[in-house]
């Protein structure tokens, strides 16, 4: 029950220093109760000789869909073993934990949008960056399909469709990755969104399936979060993303970076990379690729590759040329 | 520990898609933190409400409207400046406290100060002015005076830190914030209290397990109010 107290108070010496001076602020009670957890973590660490980031912590944010979908907490406990860690993951949408990453408050990011991605590693912020793994997108919406989009090939023109209908939309309106994949949409599909059939929720992917659900709308989702909650709602998918032969746009590709420790010096920087080297190696990849709810796959890897792909290190687009300007 | 006890005794019995000691750990962080909080906030704000109740001073009225100002602010916003002053760009941000139960228990106590505050003032100058006489005229010192008026006003304040404990243990929007709603992969509660896992199932739309999870929040914090009161029944008689 006290694992991660335990671990977490022997972090480092200056840390576990601060923690403590903080902590004999809240009273006598609460020092008693963690000097002796105090001194059986750093124990541990002394004994096991092992790995230097032994009893450090990890703390990653990320997006909803990989936390929400069960996926982090199937894999980490392989990483926690190995290096003798904790993860912390903070669910907090692609936005949010790009921000968190941006004010220095965690030392590894794992979302999937990648324009914002570029502008963090522009900024400065996050180095090393991979491609992890991808899923996609697709249009869901009530089976009765009242704006007529079933089956149709383009997204953008689905879109175009259900706005020239006039048909309820639910959208995000979070700054989600996935949010930010349909403002994408519309802006490909020539469309600025708005009027009372279009709706922003500014809830996470699965309050606004239910919403969608309720009001019998059309809504962009990842296939995983609706996959891991077809079975409670009527919504169905009407264009496909790209798993399923649907149009390219529609791809869900998930980037890991890590915090520059150039910017934030506190950053964990090994142990971020630790994790980078962890979760794109062909074990930890095979199992996102085992990983499944309700009997289907929900991610699909990317990061083992014959082919050096140099553009995931870069922002999209990025040449050398750039770097002289 | 001490809270442990308590902890076990929550019904994890429940048939729920939880893993093993999961219920049980998020009980256990509600409990830590919002009763760390409210015991830091009790000895912050019953000196306060005595020095108010007992003394004159200039502005004395103005210091009472911010703190009842307090008893209204927003959680949410309690939770943002908590996370500007830890996060690493914060005037704390050198203690490393984001993401933490130490930082769960700061915003917490911000919110639980000025109700306990306020209700244990207005017990305490709600006692009656014969009584505070009556113990004069029989040669109490001004802290026999206190005392007696303490005493008398005993149940006002027993509500005034149940209340305080109220506003910590069913708060969402702050703890969310700052304590970042963690559990480790073990599925083991980290930061995550029974609120914040109440929102967790609600974004993912399972709205049955939230419902349980919130029949528990209310059982628990119906069970310590009983505790409190019989405690205070009981303690002391008169």
């Amino acid at each position: 029950m006290f694992k991660n107290y335990i671990t977490y108070q022997s972090i480092g010496v200056s840390m576990s220093i601060h923690r403590r001076r903080f902590i004999a602020a809240l009273g006598a009670g609460a020092v008693a109760s963690t000097a002796g957890c105090t001194q059986f973590g750093q124990g541990q660490s002394e004994s096991g000789g092992d790995a230097g980031v032994s009893g450090e912590t990890l703390t990653l944010t990320t997006t909803t869909s990989t936390y929400d979908t069960g996926l982090l907490d199937e894999i980490h406990t392989d990483f926690e073993e190995m290096y003798g860690v904790t993860v912390d993951a903070v669910a907090q949408g692609t936005g949010a934990a790009l921000e968190s990453a941006r004010n220095g408050d965690s030392d590894v990011v794992m979302v999937h949008a990648r324009g914002l991605e570029d502008e963090f590693l522009r900024n400065g912020y996050g180095v090393n960056r991979r491609d992890l793994m991808f899923n996609d997108f697709v249009i869901v919406g009530p089976e009765d399909d009242p704006a007529g989009i079933q089956g149709m090939s383009s997204a953008t023109d689905a879109l175009t469709t259900i706005a020239d209908a006039e048909a309820a939309f639910v959208s995000r309106g979070d700054n989600s990755g996935t949010h930010t994949k349909e403002l994408n949409l519309w802006e490909a599909a020539g469309t600025d969104p708005g009027g009372d059939w279009y709706q922003e929720t500014g809830t996470g992917m699965g309050e606004a399936l239910n919403i969608a659900n309720q009001q019998g709308a059309y809504t962009l989702s990842d296939r995983g979060t609706f996959i891991s909650q077809r079975s409670e709602i009527d919504l169905t998918i009407l264009v496909q993303g790209p798993i399923e032969d649907g149009p390219e746009i529609l791809a869900n590709p998930y980037g890991v970076m890590a915090v520059n420790p150039g910017v934030h010096d506190n950053a964990n920087y090994d142990l971020a990379m630790a994790y980078i080297g962890w979760i794109t190696s062909p074990g930890v990849q095979n199992s996102i690729s085992e990983y499944q709810v309700n009997g289907e796959q929900l991610f699909f890897p990317e990061a083992v590759s014959e082919d050096p792909d140099f553009q995931q290190y870069v922002p999209e687009g990025w040449s050398s040329d750039d770097s002289d300007a | 520990m001490f809270f442990e006890p308590i902890a076990q005794l929550s019904p994890a019995a429940f048939d729920l898609p939880f893993r093993e000691g999961y219920v049980r750990s998020i009980v256990f962080v509600s409990l830590y933190v919002s009763v760390l909080a409210v015991t830091l906030s009790t000895l912050v704000s019953i000196p306060i409400a005595i020095l108010m109740g007992f003394t004159e001073f200039p502005g004395k009225r103005f210091v009472k409207s911010v703190i009842n100002t307090g008893m209204g602010f927003p959680s949410v916003v309690v939770g943002l400046l908590v996370l500007f002053a830890v996060s690493n760009q914060g005037p704390l941000g050198s203690l490393n406290l984001i993401f933490t139960r130490e930082a769960m228990i700061m915003s917490q106590f911000v919110l639980a100060t000025p109700p306990i505050t306020a209700i244990s003032l207005a017990a305490i100058t709600g006692v009656d002015d014969g009584v505070r006489d009556a113990a004069r005229v029989l040669g109490g010192t001004r802290i026999d005076v206190a005392l007696v008026v303490l005493k008398e006003a005993r149940y006002g304040i027993a509500t005034a830190v149940l209340a305080g404990f109220g506003r910590a243990i069913s708060e969402v929007g702050s703890v969310l914030i700052v304590g970042g709603n963690i559990t480790s992969a073990d599925g083991i509660s980290k930061t995550r209290t029974l609120t914040t896992a109440i929102q967790l199932e609600a974004r993912q739309g399972q709205y049955e397990t939230a419902m349980v999870l919130g029949a528990v929040l209310v059982t628990l914090v119906l069970t310590v109010n009983a505790v409190v009161i019989r405690f205070g029944d009981s303690g002391v008689g008169r």
